[in-house]
């Protein structure tokens, strides 16, 4: 807040211009729009650029070359996919049921969307300070799984269908380990603001930012969140609503043109948005790790951190096999929920801990550190034991086709 | 229900749910309103289209939108309603001429609130649906591998618990 440079402030300074320069009357409603504006053209953007990111990404991980012939090395793809998807015919099942079938990606994109008004992507650049940020977050996503619902019934395929049940199973197991372990940040920031919570990861000692994710709880914490949002946005390994070779592409099979890029668009801005709230929770929001670094502009901060969290699900979905359906509930219930609560035990002992209790600075400092280390350790062997118990795991054979 | 099909109903249950929670934003009980938008759109909304689709498949009805029963159905939603308008009209809140609107409720205030003077009633609303949770598990559980181990309910919420 102090000493916010020019670069830092440019676009707030370009707001405030642009909304002194309209007449008194129009002045809200400038702002507003400009706020929507901005983040629906920004994290749009950002959705076409993480396609041909995401598809040379994983043509590299699989050993061929991705997309290469729009543009030098293919770099134009993502508009020859606009105009793909615009121009073709939107084809609308007979049977389908119209109206539900027409609104749910409509539903699934604007609902996503609304999750951008409490994320803080610079130093005073959150479109809407909630004093209930992280819980309006949470209450706005929901309705995600009603629109998926509504895109998987209404087509009247049982492909969808499926994938609409597949998809609702696993969004509202894995909601609770994504709400759980964000519990532990709202318990030692002491507030639900996104704002206030970045602003109190953001302050300094010895050079170096109160990140959370440098705490034992909020390594778990950070970790188990990824996790359940890689779940939460239907991403590989998690991907079975869509599972291109069982079900063909789960509760959007019926969708083709617009509609269909829609659905796409939907899960790209929902990955950003929830990654978004990881970085505020976890990676100190627009915050600098290291003081000195601190001269570069805030909303580069942001936007770095989401393009690494962006490559790290690209480098998982290159990676991971996909679950099956009783693995799926079985980790969501029996390994993420228990390790969640005992993340949240963790950050209570780490906000009792204090010095009076642990002793002086330097010491005391690794003694805490150390405790509420163990306190998640050691349940989380004890719970990994219990969980192999009685499964034989026998050697993997692989056999090439000849 | 004056919809044909089902899932219809169920939706627009959901959209009066997401109006009711605009309501309570409105009104500046922020806590309120989203916490009615997770609970009842993100979770009742999806429990109820489940129960539909688990039960009757979610076909279309019958043809018939207006029946006796949906009359019949009418009359009591009016007898409610006027039960209800007599009640309000007849308490003492209404007599009042109008008071200046509460400040905001801090979030903050909320949670102190809570894990203070009403910390009782919260364990003991946590601890039923505790024990509602793993009653539920234990009865589908039992249905499916149909062996006499399964254990009673109150042992184990205790031992959750404590």
């Amino acid at each position: 807040m102090i000493s916010a440079g020019t670069a830092d402030q440019i676009w707030v300074t370009l707001d405030h211009w642009l909304v002194a320069h309209t007449p008194a009357p129009l002045q809200t409603l400038v702002s507003i729009v400009i706020s929507v504006a901005a983040i629906i053209v920004v994290f749009a953007a950002l959705f076409a650029l993480t396609t041909i990111f995401e598809r040379k990404g994983l043509g590299r991980m699989q050993n061929r070359y991705g997309p290469n012939r729009v543009g030098p090395c293919g770099v134009f793809q993502p508009i020859a996919d606009a105009v793909k998807a615009l121009t073709k015919e939107d084809v609308v099942p007979r049977s389908a049921d119209h109206v539900v079938h027409y609104l749910a990606p409509l539903v699934l994109v604007g609902v996503i969307f609304l999750t951008y008004a409490v994320l803080p992507v610079g130093r005073n650049m959150t479109a809407v300070n909630l004093d209930s940020g992280v819980l309006y977050f949470f209450a706005v996503s929901a309705a995600t799984e009603l629109a998926v619902f509504m895109a998987g019934w209404s087509s009247h395929n049982k492909y969808s269908l499926l994938g609409a049940m597949r998809a609702i199973a696993q969004m509202v197991s894995y909601e609770v380990p994504l709400l759980l372990s964000s519990i532990g940040v709202v318990m030692i920031a002491g507030t639900l603001s996104t704002v206030k919570i970045v602003e109190e990861q953001a302050r300094t000692s010895n050079g170096l930012a109160h990140w959370y994710v440098f705490t034992p709880w909020g390594l778990a914490g950070f970790i188990l969140f990824m996790i359940a949002a890689t779940a939460e946005t239907n991403r590989s390994p998690f991907d079975l609503p869509e599972g291109e070779s069982e079900i063909i592409a789960g509760y959007f099979i019926e969708y083709s043109g617009f509609k269909f890029a829609l659905f796409f668009l939907a899960e790209y801005i929902e990955m950003f948005a929830v990654s978004g709230l990881g970085i505020t929770l976890f990676l100190g929001g627009w915050s600098s790790p290291v003081s000195f670094l601190g001269w570069i502009p805030s909303w580069i901060w942001f936007f770095a951190k989401l393009l690494a969290l962006i490559f790290a699900f690209i480098w998982v979905r290159g990676t991971m096999p996909r679950l099956r359906m009783d693995q799926l509930m079985n980790f969501a219930w029996k390994f993420m929920l228990p390790m969640t609560l005992i993340t949240m035990v963790s950050a209570g002992a780490w906000r009792f801990l204090t010095p009076a209790v642990v002793g002086p600075k330097p010491l005391g400092g690794v003694i805490r550190w150390l405790v509420c280390a163990l306190v998640i350790f050691a349940p989380y062997i004890t719970l990994a034991r219990a969980l192999e118990r009685g499964r034989k795991i026998e050697k993997r054979v692989y056999r090439y086709a000849e | 229900m004056t919809m044909r099909r089902l899932v219809h109903c169920a939706l627009a249950l959901a959209v009066s749910f997401a109006g009711l929670a605009a309501l309570y934003l409105n009104l500046g009980a922020e806590f309120a309103g989203l916490a009615q938008l997770l609970v009842y759109v993100g979770a009742i909304a999806i429990l109820i289209v489940f129960a539909i689709l688990l039960t009757q498949g979610g076909e279309a009805g019958p043809d018939k939108v207006f029946s006796p029963a949906g009359l019949a159905g009418a009359v009591i939603a009016l007898a409610v309603f006027a039960v209800l308008a007599w009640a309000v009209n007849i308490s003492s809140v209404t007599r009042q001429s109008i008071v200046a609107p509460a400040p905001p409720t801090a979030m903050r205030d909320i949670g102190f609130t809570l894990m203070q003077r009403y910390v009782l009633p919260l364990e003991v609303i946590g601890l039923m649906l505790t024990a509602a949770l793993i009653g539920a598990v234990i009865l589908a559980v039992r249905q499916k591998v149909s062996e006499p181990a399964a254990k009673p309910a109150a042992p184990q919420n205790t031992e959750l618990r404590a």
